[in-house]
């Protein structure tokens, strides 16, 4: 009955984006795999995004972008989770986001962009793997 | 202990640490409520329930709205249903609570069932116990979409709200009585839709049925959640419910009760918790005994009381070091 800490996740969209699909398939999966999944609904703004994660205590934030604003909103959330002091929680990106993106994406310590075509199962275990590292 | 320290001088960081660490039952979260509960006491609390859909989430934001701009502080606990099949959860009431979720003064908190069936979590008494040091004028609860005998609400909160909802295909008979004797405040929701004053007579005639005797008529209460329609007059009636409770005593006499059923709750759990590590512990002496029983070789009334005396033992044991 003393469950082990169950994983808490936030999946956020951030921006105008109204492409919600996506968003939704990742929460269902992870949900069915155990995880307990926040949904925060879309039009979010990286300070709602910051906010959530904070209140909610999760262990990783999923952001789900497709309208291309990634460059602009992505940095803005990094900048806010550090000023919290949630630095170090696991931020993932995904959705349509151009490879040459990437690196830039990953150096603001985005830690994996995952796109069209991911299957859920290496999300899961890209979850499992980098939280029980930290 | 620190991090009640740092709830206390405000920290949110903290704040949602220490839910957490109650919520998962790690180490030293008893010793952190053993701090907490000096300091409650001052929160109102208000709980929301009623069936899947009806408004509860929409509600909650525009309640918290209204109270906001009378200056008082809000955080609210909103609860989903885990996967029995899974244990996983998707918590969604946050995208109805947009309209206060950027707001300073509001915390609010998702959180899943984790097998309780009365409509809430184990932990939500003690997350309500955690807002209300750090000073939240209101904690208000969502359940979760309630259809039977989920009511563990009225033992947690000071007032119960019940949300219903016209032409949600089953009309109020659907919604057993148990769930309609607890609504201090009643709302139909939803009212811009069909149905509404159907559903409001409806309502009306049940509680006039009713043959308690009771001090406090419950107020049935039309809104339009999306529309911000209502809601002013809601917050009015909760407040003079409020009053009710205060000036009759009976705020009081709820607040005693709930800490009485909170602690034979502790209680059970504590020996609950013995139980199941003695069972842990000796998973083939009972398998071994329940073959016997099985086999009518041994009786399992007898069995129960021995495992009680032994827990007993335990109990005592732990007691004198
Ligand atoms: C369906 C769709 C729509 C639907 C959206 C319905 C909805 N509620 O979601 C509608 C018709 C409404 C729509 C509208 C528009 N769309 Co559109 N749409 C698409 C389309 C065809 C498919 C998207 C989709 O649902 N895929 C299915 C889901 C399941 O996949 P997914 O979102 O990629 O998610 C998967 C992975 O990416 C990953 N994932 C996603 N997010 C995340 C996050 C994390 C953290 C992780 C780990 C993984 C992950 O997991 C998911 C499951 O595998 C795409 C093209 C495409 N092929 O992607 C264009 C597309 C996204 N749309 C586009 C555009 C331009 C628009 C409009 C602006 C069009 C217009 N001019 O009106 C509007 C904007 C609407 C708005 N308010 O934002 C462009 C965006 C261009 C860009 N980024 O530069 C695209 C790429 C089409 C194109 N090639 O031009 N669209
Ligand atoms: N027409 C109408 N729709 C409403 C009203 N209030 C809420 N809704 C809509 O009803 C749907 C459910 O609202 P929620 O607030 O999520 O209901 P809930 O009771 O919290 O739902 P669960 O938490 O899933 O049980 C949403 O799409 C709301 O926008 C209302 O007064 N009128
Ligand atoms: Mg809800």
């Amino acid at each position: 009955m003393n469950q082990d800490k169950r994983i808490r996740v936030l999946v956020a969209k951030p921006g105008l984006d109204g492409h919600d699909r996506g968003a939704k398939v990742i929460a269902r999966a992870l949900r069915d795999s155990g995880m307990e999944v926040i949904y925060t609904g879309i039009r979010q703004t990286p300070e709602q995004i910051v906010d959530a994660a904070l209140q909610e205590d999760v262990d990783t934030i999923l952001l789900s972008i497709l309208s291309g604003a990634h460059g602009f909103l992505f940095p803005r959330i990094m900048e806010l989770l550090k000023e919290k002091g949630l630095g170090d929680i696991l931020v993932l990106g995904g959705g349509i986001i151009p490879e040459d993106d990437v690196p830039e994406l990953k150096e603001l310590g985005i830690s994996e962009i995952f796109g069209p075509g991911m299957s859920s199962q290496t999300l899961i275990n890209y979850i499992r793997e980098n939280l029980s590292q930290g | 202990m620190e991090l009640v320290d740092e709830v206390r001088k405000g920290s949110v960081r903290a704040l949602a640490k220490l839910i957490t660490l109650v919520e998962n039952e790690m180490p030293g979260g008893v010793e952190a409520m053993e701090e907490i509960y000096p300091l409650t006491g001052n929160a109102y609390i208000i709980g929301i329930t009623g069936p899947p859909g009806a408004g509860k989430s929409t509600l909650t934001d525009r309640i918290t709205k209204e109270l906001r701009r009378k200056n008082c502080t809000v955080g609210i606990i909103a609860i989903d249903p885990t996967s029995p099949f899974t244990g996983g959860a998707l918590l969604g009431d946050r995208v109805r609570m947009q309209g206060v979720s950027s707001d300073e003064d509001v915390f609010i908190r998702s959180m899943a069932t984790r097998g309780s069936l009365g409509g809430l979590s184990r932990a939500t008494s003690d997350t309500v116990k955690i807002l209300d040091a750090y000073g939240k004028d209101y904690v208000i609860i969502e359940t979760v979409g309630v259809g039977q005998d989920e009511v563990d609400i009225v033992r947690t909160a000071d007032i119960s709200i019940l949300v219903v909802m016209p032409g949600g295909g089953d009309d109020i008979q659907a919604i057993k009585a148990g769930i309609m004797e607890i609504g201090d405040i009643f709302v139909v929701n939803k009212a811009d839709r069909d149905g509404a004053d159907r559903l409001v007579t409806e309502i009306k005639m049940m509680l006039g049925l009713s043959s308690v005797e009771r001090e406090w008529t419950s107020p049935i209460i039309k809104t339009v959640a999306t529309e911000d329609q209502g809601i002013g007059t809601l917050v009015e009636k909760i407040n003079e419910h409020r009053e009710f409770l205060v000036k009759s005593g009976m705020l009081a006499c709820r607040r005693k009760e709930r800490i009485r059923s909170e602690i034979i709750k502790m209680i059970e759990y504590e020996i609950y918790r013995y139980l199941d590590s003695l069972i842990a512990e000796n998973k083939d002496f009972f398998e071994q005994r329940l073959e016997d029983i099985v086999n009518k070789k041994e009786d399992p009334y007898l069995l129960a009381k021995k495992t009680v005396e032994t827990i007993a033992k335990r109990i005592s044991k732990n007691a004198n070091v």
